[in-house]
């Protein structure tokens, strides 16, 4: 294949995968975005192959046969709840390519590049290997921790702030020591060392941050992966690895931005770690006391009978229980019922961008009553019921009403403007950020405790069982 | 210790039902008087607070209670006299007054030493209390519940306003003698009625939604300007008067306004009064006899047939024609003045009021732990004789308004100084930027800088293709790009060309091997996601 008809195909893919990306902009439209991003890569993996460059098709085919099984295998497998660890993973294979491929790079300079461009070259290979090693151990470590392989709370050295810039420092000194040298072997040792530091520094960065940051950590890690292609593309000076590598570290930006607008906190903020846990936050905020009201499953149940607009709020509790099958009969119940049941998602519900909304759908409930935040603030007041269910930090009013609280200024569900709130809860413990959450202790908060699927399933039990009842009382009233 | 457990235990559950603490209801004597303190569902509520709850025959008949419900719900039914000596907390609708089958004030019925809790209205009933303290009673008044919002549950007030409000419409449709909502038959056009609610407390609020929800056009008039909205939630307009003075009063009612403002609104009404069908006033000022609304001029302009509903009767009344506890014709006009509109829904009311009480006995600590804690705000408020001794009027607890224009001033200065620092911060980044380009123009070669076009533009693609991802598709968009940046394998590809042994094909086949996984992994989990979202 000539180079022009290769770069022809570069531009194809280029502009499937910007396709690509335009269709996930709506449910309907979703599967064949995803549909024009598969083209688009076997265009550009094809394409690569047949052209003058590719002559190893032994190793080549081997590696695709068995990558690609691994992956479809485990996509296939993986639980919906599972999907933020296998984000992660992936993330780290993109970061430990970019790695081999730098080095890879390094054994196969041969002297044709001189000057400007020896030294570019150099560069580009240092800054992949540099990112791709970040990235790669920093992903392993959250996998890991959404896997619960290691704790999930932010692990903190002390100083480590210093550690991490000592770490930095040490890698652009081996930087300049990689540029200045001039034979491959000499090369070699201060990259090695180099890769090691901040394999290091990914691992330390990421240990330092806590389970409820995992979203914005993951969208980075997603970000990172982007820009080691693109820095890749600079090393071999192809455009479609640039390109697309943009486009993902774009995207990975945007949802970490989205991330940290969501709980009111800068960028540096959450990478720099320590949130409510070692660090001093800035203000522990006002003491909260009350009694809580606790109620059990059969008043829940009568408390939904009776309503007319439900909006249940779901959050990491509710993956880690599992409940969202549980609750999907529940919302098909009432809503067989004529009961106006919806769904209200925080940004940050969960342990990655769109986590919940992806569970839900597994569990079969029709994407169009989830709703976001901001769609739904608004129907509180006029909401009879609302149901918490394993959400804390995200539905907590002190981050309105209390300057003084660690997450104040955070936007928040404001479920607690609705006639009744039922939450379903282990205890009365704190959430994540460490905060107490008033909103158990206001009058028309109600609280279930006990694990959240048996709960609901609980719940719907007596929904169900006193069915019968409801609809003799019907008739009663029509006769 | 242990020979005192052994004991408790011996005597058993007896004993624990013995300890409870008493909750009287009787029957209600003011004549037409059909509410009743407790309902069969409102005593649940108050036997799981820990009492038990004796009941007097015969006392919730009106209400359609009979005491067959109530024994169902575990009440013992009692005569008259055993109810009111054996009592330790009598629950009652109307103040105490003369029996008249017994002959005796029911203040003499009262055992010594026990709680009262009832509508009281201290500031009129002076004699009363009197009565009340030489019997050494405690007395709590539900009339005087202050009106904060914790006591929200527990106001009475607001849940009888609440049905005479609806009430009042009802009345009202009973006798006007037309369709309230406008329809086009085929025998002819049906204007809606017109509506006109004076006062929107909770009264006049439950009276225009009603009349609202039957289809009248409703207008409604309050001299408290905050309430305009609550007014326009319920579908209703609200009229303003050109006029710069704000009436409203403390805990939320309204005050007594100027003689200018009134005059303006007379005129206001006296304009309405010509257009409207209905007029239903609900204006009332604490301890003051109700302000005089419409004259005897303005009611007789109304057009024949129209209704005029005086909630404030009893206090004097709004209208000048009402007469109070009377519906009668006035030269065409019908004036209702009833004063008994809770009572003629006693089901309802009962219910509310029962609830009511429930909640200040759940927050006196329940059965179990019942105290008349002073320092309890909503307690003390509505405490007007505690063990004989008169604790009424309350000290005063000052509430200001809530500050609420303060902070906000204060938000956005602070906003509006970010956004300068916001701003300088970019011109510096923008600046920085520009340095760095410059920089690498110097010193980088050509095709370098067309790479670097390349990924600048891109870039910006990137960031505006993915602001249009739904947020519910995050995942599946971190899934997607996840698959997409697997063309890191075309790095691995341009490696594996050199001899099968030597280093880079070994390095770039492992780079292509976990490429794979991922761009295998990435688009079939994402297609699994996306074909789990459906409408």
């Amino acid at each position: 294949m000539s180079d022009n008809l290769l770069t022809v195909a570069y531009i194809g893919a280029i502009a499937l995968f910007i396709i690509s990306v335009w269709g996930l902009s709506k449910p309907e439209t979703a599967p064949r975005g995803n549909i024009y991003g598969i083209i688009g890569m076997i265009i550009a993996v094809v394409a690569t192959a047949l052209s003058h460059e590719v002559t190893g098709y032994g190793p080549l085919i081997v590696a695709i046969i068995i990558g690609g099984t691994i992956g479809a295998i485990a996509a296939v497998k993986v639980a919906m709840t599972g999907l933020p660890q296998m984000v992660g993973l992936f993330n780290s294979f993109v970061g430990l390519a970019a790695v081999l491929i730098g080095f890879s790079e390094l054994l196969k300079l041969d002297g044709t590049l001189v000057g400007v461009d020896l030294t570019i070259h150099k560069l580009e290979i240092f800054i992949g290997v540099f990112v791709g090693a970040i990235t790669f151990t920093g992903s392993v470590i959250a996998f890991a921790k959404l896997q619960g392989l290691v704790t999930s709370r932010a692990v903190m050295l002390p100083g480590r702030h210093w550690v991490n810039l000592a770490m930095f420092v040490a890698c652009v000194g081996f930087g300049f020591e990689f540029m200045s040298v001039a034979s491959t072997e000499a090369m070699m040792l201060p990259l090695a060392v180099m890769t090691a530091i901040s394999s290091i520094l990914g691992i330390n960065m990421v240990m330092a941050i806590g389970g409820a940051d995992m979203p914005v950590v993951i969208s980075i890690l997603n970000s990172y992966s982007g820009w080691v292609g693109t820095a890749t593309g600079f090393m071999l000076s192809n455009d479609l690895l640039i390109v697309t590598g943009s486009i993902v570290g774009s995207s990975g930006a945007i949802l970490s931005y989205v991330m940290c607008k969501a709980m009111n906190r800068s960028f540096l903020n959450v990478v720099l770690g320590g949130f409510g846990e070692g660090a001093t936050p800035t203000g522990t905020g006002a003491k909260i006391e009350g009694e809580a009201t606790p109620t059990t499953a059969a008043e829940t149940a009568e408390l939904l009978r009776d309503a007319q607009s439900v909006v249940i709020v779901p959050g990491y509790g509710m993956a880690v229980a599992q409940a969202q099958h549980a609750v999907s009969d529940i919302t098909k119940f009432l809503r067989a019922r004529n009961i106006n049941v919806r769904f209200g998602i925080h940004p940050v519900a969960g342990r990655m961008p769109g986590h919940m909304n992806v569970l839900l759908a597994e569990a079969n409930l029709p994407y169009d009553i989830v709703l976001e935040m901001d769609e739904i603030n608004d129907d509180f007041p006029k909401t009879d019921v609302v149901l918490v269910i394993g959400a804390n930090d995200t539905v907590n009013p002190s981050a309105l009403d209390d300057p003084s609280s660690p997450i104040a200024g955070m936007p928040v569900m404001e479920v607690w403007k609705a006639d009744a709130v039922v939450v379903f809860k282990r205890s009365l413990g704190s959430g994540y950020a460490g905060v107490g959450n008033p909103l158990f202790f206001k009058e028309n908060t109600f609280m279930l405790f006990g694990d959240a699927k048996k709960n609901v399933n609980a719940v719907y039990a007596e929904l169900t069982n006193s069915a019968p009842e409801t609809v003799q009382e019907t008739v009663l009233v029509a006769s | 210790m242990t020979a005192i457990v052994t004991k408790e235990n011996e005597t058993g559950e007896q004993s624990a039902l013995e300890n409870k603490k008493k909750i009287g209801i009787p029957k209600e004597i003011y004549p037409q008087e059909c509410r009743v303190a407790a309902t069969p569902d409102t005593v649940k509520k108050l036997q799981k607070l820990g009492f038990s709850i004796l009941v007097e025959s015969g006392a919730g008949e009106l209400a359609n209670f009979p005491d067959k419900a109530y024994q169902q719900a575990n009440c013992q039914i009692v005569d008259t006299q055993t109810l009111w000596s054996q009592a330790d907390i009598i629950l009652k609708v109307r103040a105490p007054q003369l029996h008249p089958t017994l002959n005796v004030d029911e203040t003499e019925l009262l055992r010594e030493g026990a709680t009262l809790i009832s509508f009281i209205w201290p500031a009129q009933n002076q004699e009363l209390l009197e009565k009340l303290a030489a019997r050494k009673a405690t007395v709590l008044a539900m009339d005087a519940v202050p009106r904060i919002s914790r006591a929200q549950k527990l106001d009475a007030l607001s849940s009888m306003a609440n049905i005479a409000g609806y009430r009042a419409v009802v009345e009202a449709a009973n006798h006007f003698g037309r369709f309230f909502t406008g329809q086009i038959t085929a025998a002819g056009k049906v204007p809606p009625a017109k509506v006109l609610v004076i006062g929107a407390g909770v009264a006049g609020l439950a009276a225009i939604g009603t009349a609202k929800s039957l289809g009248a056009i409703v207008r409604a008039f309050d001299v408290r300007p905050a309430v305009k909205e609550q007014v326009e939630s319920l579908g209703a307009e609200f009229l303003l008067l050109e006029f710069d003075e704000e009436g409203t009063g403390q805990g939320g009612y309204a005050k007594i306004m100027s003689k200018e403002f009134i005059d303006a609104e007379m005129a206001l009404f006296a304009q309405q009064a010509k257009e409207v069908d209905i007029i239903i006033t609900t204006a009332l000022i604490p301890g003051k006899k109700a302000p005089l609304l419409i004259t005897k001029e303005t009611a007789e302009s109304m057009k024949q047939g129209s209704v005029i509903v005086d909630l404030a009767a009893e206090q004097g009344g709004n209208c000048e024609i009402t007469k109070p506890n009377e519906i009668y014709n006035h030269n065409g006009i019908t004036v209702i003045g009833l004063t008994d509109l809770p009572s003629r829904m006693a089901a309802q009311s009962s219910q509310l009021y029962g609830t009511n009480l429930s909640h200040l006995l759940k927050d006196m600590g329940g059965g179990e732990n019942y105290k008349v804690d002073l320092e309890d705000e909503v307690v003390r408020g509505a405490l007007v004789l505690h063990e004989g001794k008169v604790t009424w009027p309350p000290p005063k607890v000052d509430r200001p308004a809530p500050a609420q224009t303060a902070p906000k001033t204060a938000a956005k200065t602070e906003a509006k100084e970010e956004k300068k620092s916001g701003s300088l911060r970019s011109w510096i980044l923008i600046f920085c930027a520009g340095l760095a380009l410059f920089g690498v123009g110097m010193g980088a070669p050509e095709s370098f800088l067309s790479h670097l076009t390349v990924f600048v533009l891109s870039c910006f693609i990137g960031w505006q293709a993915i602001w249009n991802v739904a947020p519910a598709l995050h995942t599946p968009l971190m899934s997607v790009t996840n698959a997409i940046s697997g063309i890191i394998i075309i790095g691995g590809m341009l490696q594996v060309s050199g001899s099968i042994a030597s280093a880079p094909t070994i390095l770039g086949a492992v780079a292509i091997l976990f490429a794979t996984i991922n761009i295998a992994g990435g688009f079939v989990v994402t297609q699994r996601m996306l074909n789990m979202f459906r409408k």
